[in-house]
């Protein structure tokens, strides 16, 4: 109805195009996009950016070579936009951990929605909304997931110099620990005892909290191959609770299967 | 080729009568969140003006329940990408105060510190980005950049001046990583502040210049007869403490909010509403175990916070270096025009460089990053002043320090009756203006607002339906 580009479409421009979407989220990963403060104005130089509702009011009509899509699938409406902009989209790149896991907001997924709604609202029926929260590749193809609560700012560029190149990008799908070698940080973990998602946590924060002698969170959401059996008898062994192991995998990334599993029904 | 037609929001429609014609001009957008205006004029008469938000609900408030006391920083931080620390500033503040734990010296002068990187990023990013392509004619910062590139560059870097500061105390800026009930995990080395101190000298000059530039700038006619509301800490610009205090009189701890502004749910809206009383709730409004927000209609008035109300309040205490900006800027207290809101941003992040200077060079490392915690059963309120305006949350826990309870009050909610009331007005007063003007003049009115209605962003989409 109203929320639409214009109807005609424009010559094949000579500029690959990209359109940011957003479904239900924070708005932090496409505001990483606006955070590369340094390559931003060259980025508009390489890019035609076609769609891009937080930064621009020209709205340009598909189809689009590169779509970035932030945010999870949680109402009926969202379940039907997001099949019409893999439609108009050549290329399909979820950003961040609501749009490749369902994000916090999937943590509705192991309650009962309208206990969760009743509680914020006083009027329900006047809300719209689904049981769960779900990825994106839930409902669609996807040709590149990129993890993260937020993304990562250098892997973000990454994948659009890859796309801009036309090669896979370069993004590890090996542990937080490897970063943290790299980085040199003592292991929190082994030599302070704090308890650490690090060695089944996906790559790409640069070992972010353990830099900051603070245990990994998981925000990232589940590396390749985790081994989150060993890792919970690990996090036993320091006397973390059973409801603590529940909830530090029950955050973020929750509905990740890997995740899912490991936090077992709270 | 394919052309994309998103859906329609979900929500109440516009009824239009068998004489209604519609409206539909192309989207709205530069404002962070999913919603959209709708506007009925019947027989030369406004007969509604509605912000209708369809940002899908999140539930935030639910999630919590269960939750350890040690989280909210980090969860409520994922209720917004723009201003997460503000999140976690109130959040820490409330918890704090269940836990009878009072953060002071450095540990408190590193929460003032960070909070001035996201006023400046959070500023910076609606005032070039979002606001000034009004002003100038353009569809976006990157469309500015070619006929204003040194504005547009400056104000990148300005922004980045405020997302460096975040960077280094707190790890990053989206979704920082480093407090903690207590304190903070790790406390900066005094050379990694100092470092940053050239960078925000930048930032003081860049922002006083785009205060002189934006002065001169054209304003459409606007005033607002809502009244303000804020944190006030007599002697300093309240940003992470002080009591709540409006232009009514009112003047009342963080603690006894909930019984001044009473919170509604309207049909048209995802986001909740917000009023403002003499502190006698209505027994049925009563929410302070398990019920959700009131349903039905206000009982109290409007009212504004975010800049606006904050320079209305406190600017006594701005620092020199601001209160030049704002005198050289022609601003006074208080400023009722939305539109100048522009000049008050920029004197806010005069006020935030210039303050985390201060902050800098006063640091001394402290020798433990983080206060000992221990849960404890009670209810603690937290208010602190996000870039958009004060920011309200509360907890309850038991002895296990396990949350029983949680409620969360954005400026963005608090504001919709404001923005609604004064885009009621901006349209009475423009009748006549071609459908085009008058549709980018609602436009414009929205942004003045900032309005971050997931705290997120997406198409807001006006209808104008004429009978």
């Amino acid at each position: 109805m109203t929320t639409s580009p214009p109807a005609t479409s424009t010559q094949a421009p000579p500029r690959p195009t990209l359109a940011v979407w957003k479904f239900a989220s924070c708005d932090g990963c496409q505001l990483t996009l606006l955070d590369c403060e340094d390559e931003l104005l060259s980025l508009a130089d390489a890019l035609d950016i076609a769609v891009f509702a937080e930064a621009s009011s020209a709205v340009v009509a598909g189809p689009y070579d590169l779509s970035l899509v932030e945010g999870s699938v949680s109402t009926p409406e969202d379940a039907e936009r997001i099949q019409q902009i893999r439609a108009a989209s050549r290329r399909l790149v979820t950003i961040g951990a609501c749009a490749t896991a369902g994000g916090v907001q999937a943590l509705r997924d192991f309650a009962d929605v309208d206990d969760f709604l009743a509680a914020v609202y006083a009027t329900p029926d006047y809300i719209s909304t689904l049981a769960t929260s779900t990825p994106i590749s839930a409902h669609v193809r996807v040709d590149f997931e990129l993890r993260g609560c937020p993304i990562d700012r250098g892997q973000l560029l990454e994948v659009i110099s890859a796309f801009l190149a036309r090669r896979r990008p370069t993004i590890s799908s090996a542990s937080v620990c490897t970063e943290c070698k790299r980085r040199g940080n003592v292991c929190v973990l082994v030599a302070h005892g704090t308890p650490c998602l690090g060695p089944v946590t996906h790559a790409g924060c640069g070992a972010l909290c353990p830099s900051y002698n603070r245990g990994c969170y998981g925000c990232f959401g589940p590396m390749e191959s985790p081994n989150t059996t060993s890792l919970i008898r690990q996090l036993r062994v320091l006397r973390m609770s059973d409801v603590d192991i529940d909830r530090v995998f029950h955050t973020f990334n929750a509905a990740a299967p890997a995740f899912r599993d490991a936090g077992g029904q709270p | 080729m394919t052309t994309f037609d998103p859906p329609a929001a979900p929500g109440t429609p516009a009824v239009p009568t068998p004489r209604t014609t519609t409206i539909e001009p192309p989207p709205l957008t530069r404002v962070e969140g999913e919603g959209r205006l709708v506007i009925q004029i019947r027989d030369g008469r406004v007969e509604q003006a509605r912000l209708r938000i369809f940002e899908p609900p999140r539930f935030f408030e639910a999630l919590l329940r269960g939750r350890a006391f040690t989280e909210p920083p980090d969860i409520t931080s994922r209720i917004c990408g723009i201003c997460p620390v503000a999140y976690q500033m109130s959040a820490l503040a409330a918890i704090e105060q269940i836990c009878a734990v009072e953060v002071a010296g450095p540990l408190a002068d590193l929460r003032r510190l960070v909070y001035c990187g996201e006023w400046i990023e959070s500023h910076a990013l609606h005032v070039f980005l979002l606001h000034l392509p009004d002003f100038l004619g353009a569809n976006s910062a990157l469309e500015l950049a070619s006929t204003h590139r040194r504005h547009v560059e400056r104000g990148l870097a300005l922004k980045k001046a405020g997302n460096e500061l975040i960077r280094v105390i707190a790890g990053r800026p989206i979704h920082p990583i480093n407090a903690r009930v207590g304190g903070w995990y790790r406390a900066p080395r005094r050379a990694e502040l100092t470092a940053l101190r050239p960078a925000l000298e930048q930032a003081r000059e860049i922002a006083h210049e785009t205060a002189l530039f934006a002065a001169t700038l054209d304003y459409p006619d606007d005033h607002l007869d809502a009244p303000f509301l804020a944190l006030r800490a007599p002697g300093t610009y309240a940003i992470e403490r002080g009591r709540v205090a409006a232009t009514t009189g009112l003047d009342i701890p963080p603690g006894e909010f909930g019984e001044h502004v009473r919170e509604y749910q309207v049909p048209w809206s995802n986001a909740l509403h917000a009023s403002l009383s003499d502190g006698h709730r209505p027994a049925s409004g009563d929410d302070a175990g398990t019920a959700g927000a009131d349903a039905g209609s206000p009982d109290g008035t409007s009212y504004l916070c975010g800049p606006l109300a904050r320079f209305a309040l406190n600017a006594a205490w701005l620092a020199p270096a601001a209160s030049e900006t704002a005198a050289a800027a022609g601003l006074r207290a208080p400023e009722r025009n939305p539109f100048r809101s522009i000049l008050v941003r920029c004197v806010e992040m005069v006020y935030a460089a210039d303050e985390a200077i201060r902050i800098i060079d006063r640091y001394e490392e402290p020798d433990e990053p983080a206060l000992p915690v221990e849960p404890r059963a009670g209810t603690g309120h937290g208010a602190t002043e996000a870039p958009r305006g004060l920011l309200y949350h509360r907890y309850t826990t038991d002895a296990a320090g396990t949350i029983l309870d949680a409620r969360i009050v954005p400026p963005t909610s608090q504001n919709q009756r404001a923005i609604e009331e004064d885009l009621r007005g901006v349209v009475e007063r423009h009748l006549g203006l071609p459908e085009p003007d008058l549709t980018a003049l609602c436009e414009r009115t929205i942004r003045n607002y900032d309005p971050c209605i997931s705290c997120a962003t997406h198409f807001l989409t006006l209808d104008i339906t004429r009978a």
